[in-house]
């Protein structure tokens, strides 16, 4: 573990259930460490490839994509084609020398703010095990 | 596109933000942003205070972008987004930072760690904000009718609710008659009202109704279309029919499980179902001299596990009609737990045991032995609370038995494009939030459909659906979502794969010039954005969650 070593997260959270759910965790005063940032999409099932890979390129840690239940969806099978999305991105990750852990699928419904902040306690400490991005080094080596 | 004029606003949410995150380091700190004019901070920025200094900004500094650092967008939105468009800015130029609930309240042990991090979502909110476009939500036209499916006591009501409100009804049942699972029924709890009598009042209202059209013995063949325009396909004797309906009342009902093989049902001659008590009884024939019942059959098991809440109301409705026929009559009612709930049943559970009817308590692991060869004789029980088995003398053994969802459920959920639960049951768009409507715009529910419920609640939801499916049959209109998938035609391969992606049938190929491209009929879309981001061709963006939009607010997290 590198000492000091904060990293950054970026948080794809749906609209309906995750994004609800991270705000149950303020509204219970829950605690997790800062170092999530989240951006809204509508569905889980809208997290494009490339919101993911620009991510990383920009130098970011680690990235959770995270929505509904298979049974709760909003828009009925959102969650499936997040899977299917996530799961191809795997293969190009691990292509490109990223770490499994690096990315993580979650599903969270709005009534589990205990579980958003428990991912995101259990994501700071993996990370902070796996070190930097390998991508981070890269990109402050350019700019 | 016009230079982006963004105003912040940062609100201190009293102590909620203020007293964790620097709120003037950070308005001084926007500043300077590319394309922020303006920014201050409110003490609350929802207050009447906050609101005016945001239409006021807009005006005095000429503001095309309004960017709001607090609370949450699924609470204040649509207050923010009002306060843009009073200013005569469009409501979708307006981007919610989420810097409470997300931030000060969850990093409250680190202040300059919550400061920070505010910072960054404001700045990404920002980058966000410089490309919003103004959308325009489109008018969609409600034709003034509705269909209700299922012409029970629901059904009905729902039905004469809406005829009463003056819209015209497409009332269709799938029997001959109209009345559902209550014309079995013999006496409906708590009134001791004849169940015939209540479904002759209403068939006979609905019947006469001008408004009202009844399809009886008739089939839903196909729904397509959307809230305002449904097309509607019947299947009947006569034929088909065709017609078209603003809104749809789902009232199906449910049916009551026949408990094939258990305790003797279907083989021995004195085992029928609480359902076939009733039928019994209606007729005038007696129930017998020594009759036992037993709850819970087929429900609450590893194989169903719902409890259908309605059937211990109903073995004490019919034991304490057994016993008040003839009180020399011997009822015993074996249970599990015993469901009361609502208005005044636990007293009519008392007068069960006032009368004479006797509950025993079984557990599953040991449930009641069945005695007889051709017909019960008498019934083996572990009582749980003696700890000792008993025998008891029997000539009518009645099952109490779940409802259990019908098996049209499933083409409805089909064709209506709205959820099944685990067990079958349709599912409403949210328990809490909205009870009777599901989450297909334009169609609603009410009664056992749902979940098993009595005469008085089924009534109570078909008067809210009822309210619900007025709604927009009053208005004329409804305004589709702004928040939907654009294609770029020219960049439209024709692949498909949006077309089969999609779960609204909202996209499908058309032929444009000499080649075929997708089509998004706005009316259908949801706005969830799977095709956009399957589009290998990049050829579809999602309204206010562009691919350029979101990768700006991405990327202005290293800036």
């Amino acid at each position: 573990m590198m000492a000091g070593f904060e990293p950054q997260i970026i948080a794809f959270c749906c609209n309906w259930c995750t994004y609800a759910a991270a705000d149950l965790a303020g509204t219970s005063r829950m605690h997790y460490p800062p170092n999530v940032r989240i951006v809204r999409v509508m569905c889980s099932g809208m997290v494009d490839p490339i919101y993911v890979l620009k991510a990383f390129e920009g130098g970011v840690d680690g990235i959770l994509v995270a929505g509904c239940h298979l049974t709760d969806c909003h828009y009925i099978d959102g969650p499936v084609k997040c899977d299917e999305t996530v799961n191809k991105l795997r293969e190009v990750l691990h292509v490109l020398g990223l770490e499994d852990k690096r990315l993580r699928r979650e599903m969270v419904a709005a009534s589990e703010g205990v579980l958003f902040a428990q991912v995101i306690n259990e994501m700071v400490e993996d990370l902070k095990k796996l070190g930097p991005s390998p991508f981070k080094a890269k990109t402050e080596a350019l700019a | 596109m016009e230079e982006p004029r963004i105003g912040v606003f940062i609100c201190h949410c009293g102590i909620n933000i203020g007293a964790y995150v620097k709120v003037p380091d950070l308005v001084d700190y926007v500043q300077e942003l590319p394309n922020v004019v303006y920014s201050e901070r409110n003490l609350f920025t929802c207050s009447e205070e906050g609101v005016s200094a945001i239409k006021k900004a807009i005006k005095e500094h000429d503001l095309n972008r309004v960017v709001v650092a607090s609370c949450t967008p699924r609470t204040h939105e649509t207050l923010f987004r009002a306060a843009c468009e009073e200013a005569g800015l469009n409501k979708y130029l307006f981007e919610f930072v989420n810097i409470r609930d997300q931030c000060s309240w969850v990093h409250m042990k680190e202040p300059e760690k919550a400061t920070e991090k505010a910072g960054d979502l404001i700045r990404m909110g920002i980058a966000k904000a410089r490309l919003l476009q103004p959308l325009e939500e489109i008018e969609i036209k409600v034709a003034p009718s509705a269909m209700v499916i299922g012409g029970g006591v629901v059904g009905m009501e729902a039905a004469l609710n809406l005829a009463k409100q003056d819209f015209d009804v497409h009332l269709v049942e799938k029997e001959p008659e109209l009345g559902g699972t209550l014309r079995s029924i013999n006496m409906l709890f708590q009134t001791n009202q004849e169940a015939a009598k209540l479904v002759k009042t209403l068939a006979e209202q609905v019947k006469s109704h001008p408004r009202i059209k009844t399809h009886l013995s008739s089939k839903i063949k196909q729904v397509t279309g959307f809230i305002g325009n449904f097309e509607v396909k019947l299947d009947n004797k006569a034929g088909e029919s065709e017609f078209s309906v603003g809104t749809i009342i789902v009232a199906v009902g449910a049916e009551s499980l026949k408990p094939e093989g258990q305790y003797g049902y279907g083989k021995l001659a004195n085992v029928v179902t609480q359902l076939e008590l009733e039928e019994k009884m209606k007729k005038g024939e007696p129930a017998g001299q020594n009759v036992v019942m037993i709850n819970c059959v087929g429900a609450r098991v590893p194989e169903r596990t719902y409890c259908s809440r309605i059937c211990c109301m109903t073995a004490i409705k019919n034991a304490s009609l057994i016993k008040e026929a003839n009180p020399k009559a011997k009822v015993w009612v074996l249970h599990r737990d015993l469901m009361t709930y609502g208005v005044d049943f636990e007293n009519h559970y008392r007068r069960a045991m006032e009368l004479g009817v006797r509950f025993i308590r079984y557990s599953l692991d040991r449930p009641p032995e069945v005695i007889g060869e051709k017909k019960v004789e008498k019934l083996k029980v572990y009582h749980e609370l003696w700890r000792r088995e008993i025998e008891l003398p029997c000539d009518t053994l009645v099952l109490t038995t779940p409802l259990i969802p019908s098996e049209d459920n499933k083409d409805i959920s089909r064709m209506l494009k709205v959820s099944m639960d685990e067990f079958g049951f349709l599912l409403e768009a949210h328990l809490k939030l909205r009870p009777v409507e599901f989450a297909m715009d334009g169609v609603y529910i009410c009664g056992s459909v749902r979940w098993p419920t009595d005469v008085t609640e089924g009534v109570s939801q078909a008067y809210a659906a009822a309210a619900k499916a007025a709604g927009p049959l009053r208005m004329g209109y409804v305004k589709a979502e702004a928040i939907n998938a654009a294609v770029d035609e020219e960049a439209c391969s024709g692949c498909g794969v949006c077309e089969l992606l999609c779960s609204f049938q909202a996209i499908e190929l058309q032929p444009k010039g000499d080649k075929r491209v997708s089509h998004v009929n706005e009316a259908l879309c949801k706005g969830c954005g799977t095709c956009s981001a399957a589009c290998p061709s990049g050829a579809i963006s999602m309204h206010h969650f562009t691919d350029e939009q979101i990768l700006a607010q991405v990327e202005a997290l290293f800036s």
